[in-house]
Formats: structure tokens, sequence, C-alpha cells
């Protein structure tokens, strides 16, 4: 049972992990290759509360709040730079987590932090807490997607230009992007801190952020529950095969290619054409 | 009483090249002024000083009154202006009753957190509708823009254009790529569009329509200003025929 725990709070925090991504990537089209970087930041922070007695619960809206400010930040960028060198930019923001975590002292350095305290309410309770955050945030994104601002998202990922000209305030929307998208990163960082209770600064690194990418392309980029599933099925599937583990670099880049190539809108996309195809 | 809009002493430049020189020009409600002048006159220079989209190098752009030089597109478009463009640019993903639903609300998102607590679309749809049908394609509300030929998006661009609610709509070459019926079509429904409530500033390469549906014309050459006032007036400026119809002689 207890590896089944384990397992299911693996999956909530990826899912958590992936439709933050969602939100920036696939609703607002912003391409984000350093979201881990918000994850660690996220991870960090919890972790660094609770070792200084805090209870997780509490160091949530911290590590959110840490996490969603440096969000805020590389949000100006995305003002400023657009499609390819927004992804560049965002991939330095990754080398720049890593980079300068490193040299921190007081975070662990290369040995990064260990000994973070067990959850008050054990194993169980944390998979609660992750299944709950990851649910909340799930709602938020439906919402989102509902709501007038889901409507300019969509607009602004198809032509900002054409958006602007519509009289929607394109700088104000992507930043509210970056700041929901990263805040969410850093809470799903601060449970999984709390999940394999030692952290360092390669948990963060640009595979992190390729990875959680691979999820939301795979998922299909702007759909809630198609990314929930990717997210959900490709976390796993390196607990339950070892040679997916050794070669998940390798089995996500085929993956994505496959998707890129037959399928460019995901899993999402396939099947509403299945289902278009029936009607 | 101030007019509309008021562009006063606008110099453009792009590196060396001055593009728009000292151009003033004031456009009252209920007015649909035509611009002409010939390829490379700055005719779509000065239409995107209006609407923001490039910053003069000196002089002031004024809406009601206000002075709207620095201020950002959006906030243009959201107190007034509306833009239709001259290469059409549909947003692809939504239909075209989208499309028009999305303009329509556009002060449900003058800012995220607005955007964000309102969810509900359908006063917008149902005026996207009658938008649609004002120009004449309500039945292809839910065709994608790449589904519908040239003209429908040249009548989506100005359904979205109306969506917005503007008292001024800057419309550039609107009838580009229409065959004559089409663009006799389009040019009455453009001068049906001006009431006490709404003016048109049209800028058009196709002269003939130009002439038949604007009282006013505004001529520019080589960025400078070259004339402005009554149609028939400015049509028989010698400057005006020179300088556009490349006559030596009147």
């Amino acid at each position: 049972m207890a590896y089944e725990i384990i397992v299911a709070t693996t999956m909530a925090i990826t899912i958590l992990f992936a439709l933050s991504l969602n939100i920036i990537t696939g609703f607002c089209g912003q391409v984000s290759l350093g979201h881990a970087a918000f994850y660690g930041l996220g991870a960090y922070t919890g972790a660094m509360l609770t070792k200084a007695g805090w209870p997780l619960i509490a160091a949530l809206p911290p590590a959110a709040i840490v996490a969603g400010s440096v969000g805020f930040v590389v949000g100006l960028a995305s003002l400023r730079v657009r499609h390819d060198f927004l992804a560049i930019t965002t991939m330095g923001v990754a080398f720049l987590f890593v980079g300068l975590v490193r040299k921190q002292e007081w975070l662990g350095g290369e040995i990064g932090i260990s000994g973070i305290p067990a959850v008050q309410f054990g194993r169980p309770g944390l998979l609660v807490l992750s299944i709950i955050c990851a649910a909340l945030f799930a709602a938020l994104a439906v919402y989102i997607k509902r709501s007038w601002m889901g409507f300019a998202f969509d607009s602004i990922a198809n032509d900002e230009d054409t958006a602007r000209v519509l009289g929607i305030d394109v700088p104000r929307f992507k930043l509210w992007a970056f700041v929901i998208g990263t805040s969410g990163a850093g809470v799903a960082g601060a449970l999984y801190a709390h999940h394999v209770r030692y952290i360092g600064p390669d948990s963060f690194g640009f595979v992190e952020s390729v990875t959680v990418l691979a999820m939301v392309i795979i998922g299909g980029v702007g759909s809630v529950w198609a990314v929930a599933l990717a997210a959900a099925v490709l976390s796993v599937l390196p607990l339950w095969f070892q040679f997916v583990s050794d070669y998940k670099l390798l089995i996500y880049g085929l993956l994505v290619f496959g998707v890129m190539r037959f399928s460019p809108d995901g899993i999402a996309g396939a099947v509403q054409r299945l289902l278009n195809r029936r009607s | 009483m101030s007019a509309l809009l008021s562009v006063s002493e606008v110099t453009v430049k792009f590196g060396g090249v001055v593009a728009v020189e000292d151009v003033s020009l004031d456009i009252g409600l209920g007015e649909l002024v035509g611009v002409i002048g010939p390829n490379g006159a700055g005719k779509t220079t000065l239409m995107r000083v209006i609407t923001g989209l490039v910053k003069p190098f000196n002089g002031t752009v004024a809406l009601d009154g206000e002075d709207i030089t620095n201020w950002a597109v959006d906030k243009r478009v959201r107190n007034g202006l509306a833009l239709g463009q001259q290469i059409v640019k549909p947003l692809t993903a939504f239909t075209l009753l989208e499309n028009v639903a999305l303009a329509s609300g556009c002060q449900r998102m003058a800012s995220p957190l607005q955007a964000l607590i309102q969810t509900k679309r359908d006063k917008e749809l149902a005026k996207a509708g009658e938008f649609l049908d004002m120009v004449g394609i309500k039945s292809a509300s839910d065709a994608y823009p790449s589904e519908v030929p040239l003209g429908y998006l040249k009548c989506l661009e100005l359904a979205r254009a109306l969506a917005l609610e503007p008292r001024l709509i800057l419309l550039d070459e609107p009838l580009a790529g229409l065959n004559q019926a089409e663009a006799t079509e389009m040019a009455d429904l453009i001068s049906s569009l001006v009431n006490e409530t709404r003016s048109i500033l049209l800028i058009e390469h196709n002269l003939r329509e130009v002439i038949r549906i604007c009282p006013k014309l505004y001529v520019q050459d080589q960025g400078r200003y070259l004339d402005f006032g009554p149609t028939s007036e400015v049509m028989a400026n010698p400057k005006v025929r020179m300088a556009y119809l490349g006559e030596a002689k009147t």
C-alpha cells in the first residue's frame, strides 16, 4: 500500500506541475523551457520553512508567492521577446536557477537540502493534500478557460498583434499567465520536496523543464484533462518500467516527435477528431 | 467644439527616411473621410500613428480633445478607436462569430482581474451575430476563417471593428483584392456605417469608389500634406491631380 501511495502522490504532484505550465504555454501560448526553476523555487522555499518549524500547509502559500514573484519578473521578459527567443530566455532562467543554487551554502549548495521533515499527517495525508492541490488547480484552470481571461489568453496564443488591436492589454494578460502558472509550480515544488524529503540543484534542471513541457505537448496544449492525463501516465511510467527510467529523455523525445508528426494538438486533438468522425 | 480626432504636426522617421512630415488633420463626428495618395505617400504610416502601432518622432494625436499620443494600442481601442487592417488578420482558431464576440467583449477584458471574474458570453455572442448580419456574412457565423473567401474576411474585419463600438473606424484598403462588384458593395456598406455617433477614416487606392462615397478627402504625397477638403474641390486641385493621377496640366 505504501508503494501505491508514493506512486499516486508522484502522479498528483506531476499533474499540478504540468497544469501550471499549461496555463503559460497551453492557454497563453508562451513557450517556457525553464519551468522547473519555479518548481525548484517552491521546493526550496517549502523545505526551508518546514525545516524552520512551519507546518507544510502554512509553507505552501509562501512557496507560491516566491515562485510567482520570480515568475512575474520572468514574465516581464516575455513582453520583449517572443517564440523561439522566449524559449531561449526561459531556458536561461533554468540554468541561472541551478547555477545560483549550487553556490548558495545556506541552500545546501551542491549537496542540497536533506532531512526535510516528514509531514505531520504522514504519507496518506500528503497524498490527500497533493490531490486536493492538483484538483483545485485543475478546477481553476477549467474556470479560467471558461472566463473572459481564457478568451483573451486564447486570442493572445493565436495572434497577439491582432489581440492588441481588439483592445486586449496583451502584456498584462501575459504577466498574469506567468504569475498563475509559476505560483502553481511553486506549490507543486513544495509538495515534491516533502514527498522525496531531499532536494538538490539537479532535481530542477533543464531536463525537468523539458520533461514537463513534453507532458503538455503530448497531452495537447491548452487542454486541462488531456495534459492531466499525459502527466499522470508519464509520471508513473519511469516508476513502473525500469527501461523508461533509463531511457526517459529518448522515450519522451520520441513521443513528442510522434505527437508533432501525427497529432500536433496532442491527445486532446486526436480524441476530438475521433469524436467528430463518429458524430 | 473640438474635433473627434486631431492629428497635429506629426512627423515619423524610420532611420534616416522621413515617412510622414509635419502632417495635421482634424476629423469630426459623423464624417467619412477618404485618405488618398500615391504608393509610398505614408498613408498607412499615418494610420499606424493614429492607432498607436507607430510612435511619432514629433507631433500629437488627440481623441475628443484628450492627448492619446503615448497611449498603448489596446487603450486607444477601448476608448473609441477601431482598426480594419489592409491584410486581414482573423484569429484562425476562432469561428467568425467568436472573432466578433471577442471584440464585442473588449470592455470586459479591460483588466485581467475583471476578465477573470466574468464568464458569461451570451450577450456578446448575440451582438456578434447582429454585427455579422449587418455586414452580410451571418450565414458563415460558425465557419472558421480558413473556410471562407477573402470577401468574407474583409467583412469580418469590418464586423470586428464595429463590435468594438468605436467612435472612429480606421480602414486600411478594405477594397484591396476585391473585384469591382464586390468593391462597390463593400464601399456602399462602409458608407452606410457612418452616422452621428461614428466616423470613418478610409485609406483606399480605389479612387473611383473613394470619390463616390467620401464627402471629404485628405491627400498626402511623399509623406507631406497636399490637400484636405470637400472631394470635388480636392480633386480639382492641380497639385493633387499631378501627384495622384500624373497629369502635367489641368
